[in-house]
């Protein structure tokens, strides 16, 4: 039988406020247990949530940016649980009526072909605090600093047909909530993680199959090998004449497989209903507005102007906008080399990338500056040194060693474009290699290769390659 | 000295005919002879008391003194106080210390008031009797075999027995007015939004609102000048502007159009009750107030709509005690579940049990629509009535409570008996507007209330309302016997 696969995908943003969703206290990471909560934090009896504007007004950008109806009379409810790490028993969220509701975002698959895929809603709530199960003596700690801090809840339609189109429909949101600057994008630390709603069904089935909701999945591989992983599990279960349950399942990334959580029969019943200590959030055009004046240029929208501007290869453009550091540090290389975007795109996609990633850094953590790589590709333009010494240097700079120029004049790798030292060096090239010479003469060029090697190595690579090209052939051609 | 109220105690501090720390300490030593016989004290708070009427008689003799500076207060023990035990009546507090001041507290603090304790109340509020608590009933100065109602029950005790010239409550369903109606006191909820709620205990947050309980108008109108004002803490609070609440205390009563509702004079009303509100509607009448007959139609389905929204909200804010992070937590947990219901089974008394089931039932999915969005749906009708009534009149009266005080245990075991000692006063909640019980006379030798209920952010009006028939008569000046 073949198969289709369904999948939507909850997609969790933590918002780039300063401070909590409903409270004062900070949102930075990472520091001791328990210091960045507050009384509102820690659910202590009478107090009270405020919203933070911030949060409501970076939930609105978002909705201005993919299109979708951001609403003008959006309200937080409470969704009730019990659970250590939820300090006050519930949730505050949006249920019935959320910040952004219907749009959709187009996302370009691995065949070039673009598919939109649909946004059901997107919504404010406050994250929850951490359990903490090691180094307690068979007790559980409870870190509550992570306690409301502000997420947007992205929950896409089951518009998705495999993990491909999932993974790529996650960098793409990933992509433009940096762009918005209005969420970090930090995956390690949990800033940007989701759930996958997985089902299967007979293909030409009209109905869905029974899905299983994986949680918590916070790495872009991570989400490709959980929802493959699951595609398999409840495949071969039909086939062995199982039926699906509907369950919440937890992918184990150590052991590559996802395992059962809860079943809907142990599921809660959240008893949302609308927060009573908060007001709707009421929006105005002119609110708006204001928040539509401060959209910045959109992946979509840059890459067109890289094809157009900078006359870059789709794929390229794909790529160099994929990230807003990444369009940002490709924009100011051109303009400190002085131009010559195609050149630059080549050494950003080329040198940048492969050391970025043999590192294990990101743009931002790049030890190379936009200056000093513009000023090493000026450098090439202008012929001070070739495109093979510019390796060198490049490298040089990646350690630490200063700017082009710099390391180029330190190592002494300045292109040598002195005819007569060229010629020089040729001819005893030639006198040394009277075999060659002689090879070369009776119509076997492609000894042509061996003079060049060896002018090159003699001058350390240093000779102007074109130069040599032609004086090589005027001389060998007697 | 007991006797006096805030106004002539504030005169007296004023010319130092009597120090901040004298007051206080003959208060602390009256509540220490005295309140086993009524139990409306939870708290007392000796040092802080002694400490603040310190600062206050400084204050006073630097010649910058609020009106409230150096008057002793009983708060209400469901106000967080920084460094103070708040219990909210309830096991599950018991052991808990606030790390900080609620906003009422705040503002009495820097009025250079002083607390001389937290007072009994219902658990977590909820009770019309004071017997919910877990420090055990209250007992009524009036009659201590009956109740001093609920759930500000300890507050209304505490001022009818001269152990505070004043107190604080909170009112979600009548909680202010019923116990001031049942002790012979002056009891304002004010206008939904008009006092703070941050760092007052939730109960159904969109319906709790504290106010004040005093002798007399005049003494609520000070307080209310301290208590209200927006606060940036809590979103549901109003950036109304505050007026100053005793500037029109003295307004004529002429004019004053009166709209009784039918609905409250039909049934259930205690025969000498009902002769005791008319007597006090005359009493305005001859004052040249208008009397109108008016309808709220929607009135009787409050009490139903109140039991499904209030403890809906209440389920859901008494999540927190869950004996994870403060408050009462169970003896050796075998598991986390083993911890949440052994901790909250035996940290709630059964009222607070009974009303979380009930709120979690209606919010189930299932019943949602049915019990929640309807009794909203209710409620809104509710709001509409009073809208239409405050076309027509200033203000509506009525009884407070249908009875005079039961009597302790009469009605523990019927709660919907229970219940409907609060049907006039929960509409007005439901609806959010301000209104009072004022001291009417006496039926069966126990104090009546008259209810006064304001359009929204009128407390003004009503104010004026009350202490014009202060001036007029002398119920309000009745006390026990015994303490006089």
């Amino acid at each position: 039988m073949e198969w289709e696969v369904v999948i939507g995908l909850e997609i969790h943003a933590q918002l780039a406020t300063k401070s909590k969703i409903f409270s004062g206290a900070s949102t930075a990471y990472g520091a001791q247990p328990n210091t960045q909560a507050c009384a509102i934090d820690l659910g202590l009896p009478g107090v009270l949530p405020v919203v933070n504007k911030e949060a409501v007004a970076m939930g609105a950008k978002f909705g201005l940016a993919i299109g979708a109806n951001v609403s003008k009379h959006s309200i937080f409810d409470r969704k009730n649980y019990f659970y250590p790490d939820s300090p006050k028993g519930y949730q505050t969220s949006q249920l019935y009526y959320p910040i952004v509701e219907t749009g959709h975002i187009d996302i370009e698959l691995e065949d070039g072909k673009i598919k939109t895929v649909g946004i059901t809603r997107a919504h404010l709530e406050e994250d929850a605090g951490k359990s903490l199960h090691e180094n307690y003596n068979g007790m559980t700690g409870i870190d509550l600093n992570r306690a409301g801090t502000p997420l947007l809840e992205i929950v896409s339609e089951p518009d998705l047909r495999s993990a491909k189109e999932a993974v790529a429909y996650m960098k793409k949101i990933h992509s433009l909530v940096q762009y918005l600057e209005i969420c970090d994008g930090n995956m390690q630390e949990g800033s940007f993680r989701c759930d996958a709603n997985v089902s299967v069904r007979p293909k030409g089935q009209e109905e869905f199959g029974t899905r299983a909701e994986i949680k918590n999945i916070n790495s872009f591989r991570f989400v490709e090998r959980a929802i493959n992983h699951e595609i398999e599990r409840q495949i071969e279960l039909i086939e062995d004449g199982g039926t699906v349950i509907q369950e919440t399942r937890l992918y184990d990334s150590d052991k590559d497989e996802t395992r059962s959580m809860r079943s809907k029969e142990e599921a809660n019943d959240y008893r949302y209903f609308p927060c009573p200590d908060l007001l709707p959030i009421i929006l105005d055009d002119e609110f708006l507005d204001s928040i539509k004046k401060t959209l910045p240029e959109l992946p979509e929208a840059k890459k067109a102007r890289f094809i157009k501007e900078y006359n870059l290869k789709s794929i390229d453009a794909d790529i160099l906008t994929s990230q807003k550091d990444l369009s940002i540090f490709y924009e100011a290389v051109i303009k400190c080399a002085n131009g010559n975007a195609k050149i630059c795109a080549n050494w950003m996609l080329g040198e940048v990338n492969a050391a970025l990633n043999k590192n294990e850094l990101s743009i931002a953590e790049s030890p190379i500056s936009p200056e000093q790589l513009g000023g090493l590709i000026q450098r090439i333009s202008d012929n001070t040194i070739s495109g093979k010494i510019a390796k060198t240097v490049f490298e040089a700079m990646w350690n630490g060693e200063g700017s082009a120029d710099e390391v180029i004049e330190k190592k002494g790798l300045k292109q040598v474009t002195d005819t007569g030292l060229i010629e020089k060096v040729i001819d005893e090239i030639m006198a040394n290699n009277q075999g060659q010479v002689e090879q070369f003469r009776s119509g076997k060029e492609q000894v042509l290769g061996f003079f060049v090697g060896q002018t090159m190595k003699a001058t350390q690579g240093k000779a102007n390659p074109q130069q040599v090209n032609a004086l090589l052939i005027k001389k060998l051609k007697g | 000295m007991f006797q006096k109220t805030i106004a002539e105690l504030i005169i007296d501090l004023q010319n130092k005919s009597i120090s901040s720390v004298e007051l206080t300490q003959a208060y602390l030593d009256r509540i220490q002879n005295i309140d086993q016989n009524y139990n409306s004290y939870i708290t007392i708070t000796p040092e802080l008391a002694l400490q603040q009427a310190k600062q206050a008689d400084t204050r006073i003799a630097a010649g910058n003194a609020d009106p409230l500076t150096g008057i002793p207060i009983a708060q209400k023990d469901i106000f967080c106080t920084n460094g103070v035990k708040t219990t909210c009546g309830s096991k599950m507090l018991d052991n808990f210390i606030a790390p900080y001041d609620a906003t009422v507290i705040e503002k009495f603090n820097q009025a250079g008031a002083v607390t001389l304790g937290k007072t009994n109340m219902d658990e977590f509020a909820m009770g019309s009797s004071n017997e919910t608590s877990f420090y055990g009933a209250v007992k009524n100065p009036w009659n201590v075999k009956t109740v001093p109602g609920g759930s500000s029950g300890g507050s209304a005790a505490a001022v009818a027995a001269r152990l505070a010239p004043a107190a604080t409550g909170t009112d979600t369903g009548g909680s202010i007015r019923q116990p001031a109606a049942l002790c012979n006191l002056t009891g304002l909820k004010p206008t939904y939004g008009r006092v703070s709620r941050f760092g007052m205990i939730a109960f159904a947050s969109s319906l709790d609102q504290a106010g004040p309980m005093a002798k007399t108008a005049e003494d609520a109108a000070i307080m209310m000048n301290t208590m209200a004002g927006f606060d940036p803490k809590d979103s549901t609070c109003s950036d109304q502007a505050v007026p100053d609440y005793t500037a029109n205390l003295n307004n004529s009563l002429k004019g004053l159009k009166i709209g009784l509702p039918k609905e409250f004079f039909e049934k259930g009303m205690d025969e000498n009750v009902a002769k005791v509100i008319e007597e006090a509607i005359n009493t305005y009448k001859k004052a040249g107030a208008e009397i109108v007959d008016i309808s709220l139609p929607n009135s009787g389905l409050s009490v139903p709509s109140y039991y499904v929204v209030a403890p809906a909200e209440a389920s859901s804010n008494l999540s927190r005690f869950d004996g994870v992070r403060y408050g009462y937590r169970c003896e050796n947990p075998v598991d986390l579940e083993d911890l949440y219901k052994r901790s909250r089974g035996e940290g709630f008394g059964e009222e607070v049990k009974r009303r979380i089931m009930i709120g979690t039932y209606a919010l189930s999915v299932g019943f949602y629509d049915a019990y929640y969005l309807k009794a909203q749906k209710v409620r809104r009708l509710i709001s509409d009535d009073f809208k239409k009534a405050f076309e027509q009149v200033d203000v509506i009266m009525g009884p407070t409570t249908p009875t005079t005080a039961f009597n302790i245990g009469e009605k523990s075991n019927d709660p919907v008996t229970m219940y409907l000692s609060d049907i006039y006063t929960i509409a007005v909640n439901l609806a959010g507007l301000p209104g009072m019980s004022i001291p009417a006379g006496f039926a069966n030798n126990m104090p009546v209330g008259l209810q006064l209920i304001g359009n929204y952010f009128d407390e003004s009006r009503l104010l004026n309302a009350a202490h014009q028939y202060q001036q007029i008569t002398n119920w309000h000046k009745k006390t026990p016997a015994g303490e006089e």
